[in-house]
């Protein structure tokens, strides 16, 4: 059996689902527990031709509860174990994932967003910002990287393991159809040689000795008897939310220093921003775009400087205002106006970025 | 000059010709189904629900009311609508993974209370609109898209025994066949006696149906049916399972 799925670095040209398959090979993904849907289907695919090549794992359930609900149950064997669903999937999945929530299970959870809601398309959108954030009768306890490029893919990835296992909250992926069935350019590499460490993983139960003589048993629960009880369970949950959100929250910025009009994009949306912005830079015209990495948590400060000096935020994205109300809510206060440019379903260009900041300058 | 072949009356023209892959063995399901309708004269009353899966392509091809719903829930959609209106005669058309993986809590509990609806189910042995991964229905040792090196009954279970397991948890008064696309008559009289269990308030009906996905198999029109034909009976008996006070056929 081979060892290490990829040794040192490796330049290839591949799809984005292609990419989260070896991403989680070489970030030591034990098992993957999935239900076809597309755009999703490939990761499993190449899981599946993969994965027994390197002594992992793959179980094809019977349907996206399921699927949710065994990583739970791989993560509490004490496995690196993930999962990959896209829209109607996704929504199934928020019951395990509240679960996750509550019980600070690090599960891995791919997205790979399609149009909604139903089944609607199976090609792309950024509709399941709401749902991956804040899914489920909970508080939105989870981290959710948005990517842009299949570096990015096969990078966080990696991350969203150790992140999930360094604070046990459910880390999602937060992709779309356009990442999923591209093909790219990245280089891909083994975590070790790049001095990334992974965070080692450790069972919940069955940890070994006899439970109430060796060492005490692990009664997990979800449930709880009194209002006052579950209260202090959720602040508990939040306050270390509230914690660990800084050092979790990631973002980028591109001339966003003197910008009196600030982009504000995520996903496969911020590429045709960053190319607006230099356009429109080279026009002379005082644009800048902030493009949050982290869409749970947010970097919540930085933003609010950079829009503070604007005189106008405008929020670009494929869905009709799901990103646009986390940044409104993380703006409250400020009286710099919000526009936005909504396009449920459907792919942004840079062309048309351009176009919409010259009518507002 | 090319002259249209005979469709059912209840077809709709306007979407013929229709939109499943050629050799497909959905269209044969449907002309069975279509002719069915027909002589039992219950067009008007008839609503058809289709699932996700390549069903959902069945979208507009009846003159029918017509709901496409989520994968795996047309089962419950037409029975609500069913316990709604009972003067109606509700149909649930889906997929082998549609019924027997993401719905079979459905299936197995409107069974079990004996809706007094119709579904029909096709078996081709795979996921075929996702791009032909395994269902619960794939062959021992079948490749698919998630079971590239064959299907490893250890790991991963017996192909779904559909009817066989409704058949065992319906009352008497329930209506259970599996039938295949490479004999249309048989199908047919199936389909009738299924609709007509429904029509009398008996009880609830069953049909599983052997049908060809060539684009996912990757087969010509020979291996295909010798597929549908030779292999899947090896493993899928053909015939009425439960008749309400009847003598069965097959
Ligand atoms: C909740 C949910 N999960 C997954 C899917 C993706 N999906 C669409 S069709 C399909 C499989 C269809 O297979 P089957 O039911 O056997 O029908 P066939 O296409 O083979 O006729 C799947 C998994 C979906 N639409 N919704
Ligand atoms: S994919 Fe298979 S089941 Fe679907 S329409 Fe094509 S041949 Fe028929
Ligand atoms: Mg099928």
């Amino acid at each position: 059996m081979a060892d290490k799925p990829i040794e040192g670095e490796k330049r290839v040209f591949m799809t984005g689902n292609e990419v989260v398959a070896w991403a989680a090979l070489a970030a030591g993904a034990e098992i993957m527990y999935g239900y076809p849907i597309t755009p999703q289907n490939e990761i499993m695919h190449y899981w599946t031709r993969l994965a027994p090549k390197y002594g992992r794992k793959f179980l094809q359930t019977e349907d996206e509860i399921s699927a949710g609900f065994t990583t739970i149950g791989g993560v509490l064997a004490g496995r690196r174990a993930f999962t990959a669903t896209s829209g109607p999937g996704n929504t199934l999945m928020q019951e395990p994932m509240s679960m996750a929530e509550m019980m600070r299970i690090p599960v891995v959870q791919v997205v790979t967003q399609r149009g909604g809601p139903s089944t609607a398309t199976v090609i792309y959108s950024q509709q399941e910002v709401t749902m991956t954030c804040f899914g489920g009768n909970g508080e939105g306890a989870r981290i959710v990287y948005s990517t842009s490029t299949h570096q990015e893919l096969f990078d966080y990835t990696i991350k969203a393991f150790n992140t999930a296992w360094k604070y046990r909250f459910p880390t999602h992926i937060l992709g779309d159809g356009y990442q999923s069935k591209m093909r790219e350019s990245l280089t891909m590499y083994d975590p070790a040689s790049r001095g990334i460490e992974m965070v080692p993983t450790e069972p919940y139960v069955a940890k070994g000795g006899v439970p109430g003589i060796d060492r005490d048993p692990n009664h997990l629960r979800n449930t709880y008897n009194t209002e006052d009880e579950l209260y202090d369970v959720v602040m508990g949950i939040m306050s270390d939310w509230e914690k660990y959100a800084p050092e979790i929250a990631e973002y980028q910025e591109f001339d966003a220093e003197d910008a009196e009009v600030l982009i504000v994009a995520h996903g496969v949306v911020t590429r045709a921003v960053q190319a607006a912005v230099k356009e429109l830079r080279a026009q002379g015209k005082k644009v800048g775009h902030f493009r949050p990495v982290t869409l749970r948590p947010l970097a919540e400060e930085q933003l609010r400087k950079r829009a503070e000096n604007a005189k106008v935020v405008l929020v670009v994205e494929s869905a009709y205002g799901q990103l646009c109300k986390i940044i409104a809510n993380s703006l409250y206060g400020l009286t710099t106006p919000i526009k936005k440019v909504l396009k449920p379903g459907v792919g942004v260009t840079a062309e048309e970025v351009v176009e919409e900041v010259s009518k507002l300058l | 000059m090319s002259v249209a072949p005979k469709m059912p009356k209840c077809w709709r023209p306007e979407t013929k010709a229709h939109k499943f892959c050629p050799g497909c063995g959905h269209g044969l399901v449907l002309k069975a189904l279509g002719e069915a309708i027909d002589e039992l004269g219950i067009q008007e009353r008839t609503v058809f629900g289709c699932d996700i899966g390549c069903s959902l392509l069945a979208w507009d091809f009846f003159n029918i009311d017509t709901v496409q719903t989520h994968h795996g829930r047309t089962t419950p959609v037409i029975t609500g609508i069913k316990r709604a209106n009972e003067d109606v005669i509700g149909i649930a058309y889906m997929g082998d993974g549609g019924g027997y993986a993401i719905g079979s809590q459905h299936l197995v509990n409107a069974a079990t209370r004996n809706e007094k609806i119709t579904v029909i189910l096709v078996n081709n042995t795979n996921y075929g609109m996702t791009g032909g991964q395994m269902a619960p229905t794939t062959l021992p040792n079948q490749k698919t898209e998630t079971s590239p090196y064959g299907r490893d009954v250890e790991a991963t279970g017996n192909p779904t025994q559909g009817p066989e397991m409704v058949a065992a948890i319906t009352p008497d008064t329930a209506y259970v066949a599996r039938g295949t696309v490479a004999n249309v008559r048989q199908l047919k009289k199936f389909m009738k006696r299924a609709l007509e269990n429904q029509i009398s308030g008996n009880g609830f009906s069953f049909v599983e149906v052997l049908s060809g996905c060539p684009t996912n198999w990757r087969t010509n029109a020979a291996e295909t049916w010798k597929f549908i034909e030779e292999t899947m009976p090896q493993y899928f008996k053909i015939g009425e399972i439960k008749v309400p006070g009847e003598k069965k056929e097959g």
